[in-house]
């Protein structure tokens, strides 16, 4: 369906379908492997590929994410760009070996020899009403790592130009979607390029630099929303990826507005918000605050899982405590 | 089953098992309806039920044929489809139904819900939302009980076909074996894992086959029969308990709704189900009771006992609090709690 801007109107998981449908074409080295991909996956964002481009290039597994991962990593260095398929972050971690100790180590600690193209696809986040062994956010993890590209889309043009970037950057990449963004509509132009590395600016103020990514950033644009009623202006920026992160564009905001709130689902203690205000307050001496979930589990009664939420609310009083 | 009076009341007693197991789960599935899928997709309405729901319905015959031959002092761990193992090994139905509600009297005081049902005081150590990750705990839990030498008590561990296929499922079958340790693994092969044919995906013959080749003597038995599940059951939970080591039951049974409450499972072949339905485990048992002489009244009453236990239960869990919000922040940990901020 097209769009007034040019573009077509999609859901966050069609625009990585229509992402991985023309890696796949461009290249034929692309593969996607996992549990339940030949159905399109789990949230639909598969849909149709395997009817496309055949089973030996959308490769159903049996359930073995370690085996996922590490053949993989296999497929990589002998000359294929798979897509990995973990379901959710939470079952990533039954493949973690695979992808700390081998798909990031690989190209360094060979001396350069080899090279490990792959895309780990493992949504993030809340998934409501799921309980703590499906609603982790672990980025943090994996920005720890050295060797690994970690992104996290948070819209439809994003997610489209983010996963095309990740497929075409030779580095194995942690791709972190969120799991109740799937549905998410909106425009995407085949025509913008979304390099990986670059943040959005989503709001352009003077009062404060705000910082989020994932689906985070609905929170902070509602919570931008009140603090411009109340007359202040936030320069809200997306990160969308979080290893390398763009430090030209978060520096030089707060640079100019010399103070900095760094919002995340994730739970606050050792979250990535921490890396971010040290990184700007060492660089720039502004003043710094950082916001995240409380560390505990999240729960799956609706008043425990709330628990677990930053909120447009805790958002806008964060920023107005760093004003006051 | 032996056409005596015992015989007769050992088979009341697992069609009662199954009743109760169905009637559960059929109230928890209306409950969760107008709820939040687990495939991403939010319909409207405030369901009471909510976040994935995996029902067990078809396969009742497993738990009740396996558990009543187990003490409370037994362990249990189970899978993410465990209503019927923790209902099948004692625990409070209400108490459940709770849980699954979300309301601070359920098991796990609403922190866990379906997919993460626990009863410590009978013995299940609980539901697990990772694939194969109880078989590793149900080896640890059973070395325990080697090494701590009070009883003959066993550790059975149940687990899905497609549980297979993960390392954890091979790493703890050699773990047990070589321990020689007091474990029934228990393979419910319903044939389909999530949406995808476990069939296909799985080399060789299956769970029986993996155990074999580890020395582990396994039994495949017809997992829609709660008759024989029950007599296979009652040799291997024997022999286990005897000290003669690991045992594997495999049992071969068909997952008769979609992988999780929303999934209306459109991926498979409508013939296939409908060939299984024809040897539904609660129908089969009763027809045989009837045959073995038990009254059609009677088995009337236990169905219409369960449903009465069920409606109750709704009624608790609907009129149960809610958590208190600061209950989030308990049992976290004990040293360095609460310094999160
Ligand atoms: C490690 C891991 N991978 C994937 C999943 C997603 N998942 C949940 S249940 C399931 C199917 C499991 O099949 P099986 O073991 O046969 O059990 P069944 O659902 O048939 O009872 C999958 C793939 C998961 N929970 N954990």
């Amino acid at each position: 369906m097209g769009r007034p801007g040019g573009g077509l109107d999609l859901s966050y998981s069609e625009a990585a379908v229509l992402a991985i449908q023309r890696e796949m074409q461009a290249d034929p080295r692309v593969v996607v492997l996992g549990e339940d991909v030949g159905r399109g996956g789990i949230f639909g964002q598969y849909k149709g590929l395997q009817q496309a481009f055949g089973a030996e290039r959308v490769i159903d597994t049996p359930i073995s994410e370690a085996a996922i991962m590490g053949a993989g990593v296999g497929m990589a260095l002998a000359g294929l760009r798979p897509v990995v398929e973990m379901r959710v972050v939470d079952f990533a971690l039954c493949g973690m070996d695979e992808l700390v100790n081998q798909a990031a180590k690989n190209r360094f600690m060979f001396g350069g020899q080899g090279r490990v193209p792959l895309v780990a696809r493992m949504p993030g986040g809340i998934w409501d009403a799921s309980a703590a062994q499906h609603s982790q956010s672990l980025e943090a993890w994996f920005a720890h790592l050295p060797g690994v590209v970690v992104v996290s889309p948070s819209t439809p043009q994003d997610n489209y130009g983010l996963l095309r970037a990740a497929l075409q950057c030779g580095d194995p990449v942690v791709y972190i979607e969120h799991k109740t963004l799937w549905g998410l509509r909106g425009e995407v132009n085949e025509d913008i390029a979304v390099p990986l590395g670059k943040a959005r600016r989503v709001r352009e103020g003077n009062a404060l630099t705000l910082v989020s990514w994932s689906r985070q950033m609905q929170a902070c644009a509602a919570a931008c929303d009140a603090l411009a009623a109340e007359g202040m202006a936030v320069d809200l920026i997306d990160l969308r990826t979080l290893w390398p992160w763009d430090r030209e564009t978060v520096l030089a905001s707060c640079a100019r507005t010399r103070r900095l709130l760094v919002v995340h689902e994730a739970v606050q203690v050792a979250g990535f918000g921490a890396e971010i205000a040290a990184s700007a307050a060492e660089a720039t001496g502004c003043r710094v605050a950082r916001l995240g979930a409380p560390r505990i589990p999240v729960g799956y009664a609706s008043v425990l899982e709330a628990q677990s939420r930053v909120g447009p609310e805790a958002i806008a009083a964060a920023a107005r405590k760093l004003l006051g | 089953m032996d056409p005596s009076n015992s015989g007769r009341s050992s088979g009341t007693a697992l069609y009662r098992t199954m009743v109760r197991i169905r009637a559960f789960e059929n109230a928890a599935e209306t409950a969760s309806q107008g709820g939040v899928s687990a495939y991403g997709q939010q319909a409207a309405g405030a369901a009471k039920v909510r976040g994935p729901l995996h029902l067990s319905t078809g396969q009742e015959a497993v738990p009740a044929g396996v558990c009543a031959h187990l003490r409370t002092s037994d362990y249990l761990t189970s899978t993410h489809r465990g209503h019927g193992h923790t209902l099948a090994k004692g625990a409070d139905l209400a108490r459940m139904m709770c849980e699954l509600f979300g309301k601070a009297t359920g098991f796990n005081g609403g922190k866990g819900g379906s997919m993460h049902i626990a009863d410590f005081s009978v013995g299940m150590l609980g539901a697990n939302g990772v694939v194969a990750a109880g078989l590793p705990i149900a080896v640890g839990a059973a070395h325990a009980q080697k090494l701590l030498r009070k009883s003959d008590d066993i550790t059975v561990c149940f687990f899905g076909d497609g549980a297979i296929n993960r390392g954890p499922f091979l790493e703890a079958l050699n773990w047990a074996r070589v321990y020689a340790l007091p474990v029934l693994f228990v393979c419910e092969d319903n044939r389909w894992s999530a949406t995808t044919a476990s069939g296909p995906m799985t080399a060789g013959d299956g769970a029986s086959a993996r155990a074999a080749s580890m020395d582990i003597a396994a039994t495949q038995v017809d997992g829609n029969d709660v008759f024989a599940v029950h007599e296979t059951a009652a040799r291997l939970v024997a022999e286990v308990r005897g000290g003669g080591g690991p045992r594997l039951l495999h049992a071969l049974t068909y997952r008769v709704k979609g992988h999780v409450s929303v999934d209306l499972a459109a991926y498979r072949d409508p013939a296939e189900l409908a060939a299984a339905l024809e040897t539904d485990p609660i129908a089969r048992a009763r027809g045989h009771l009837l045959d073995m002489g038990v009254a059609a009244a009677t088995l009337d009453a236990i169905e219409n006992a369960a449903r009465d236990e069920v409606d109750s239960a709704l009624a608790i869990a609907e009129a149960a609090p809610w958590p208190e919000p600061g209950a989030a922040f308990t049992d976290v940990q004990t040293t360095g709690a609460g310094q999160w901020t």
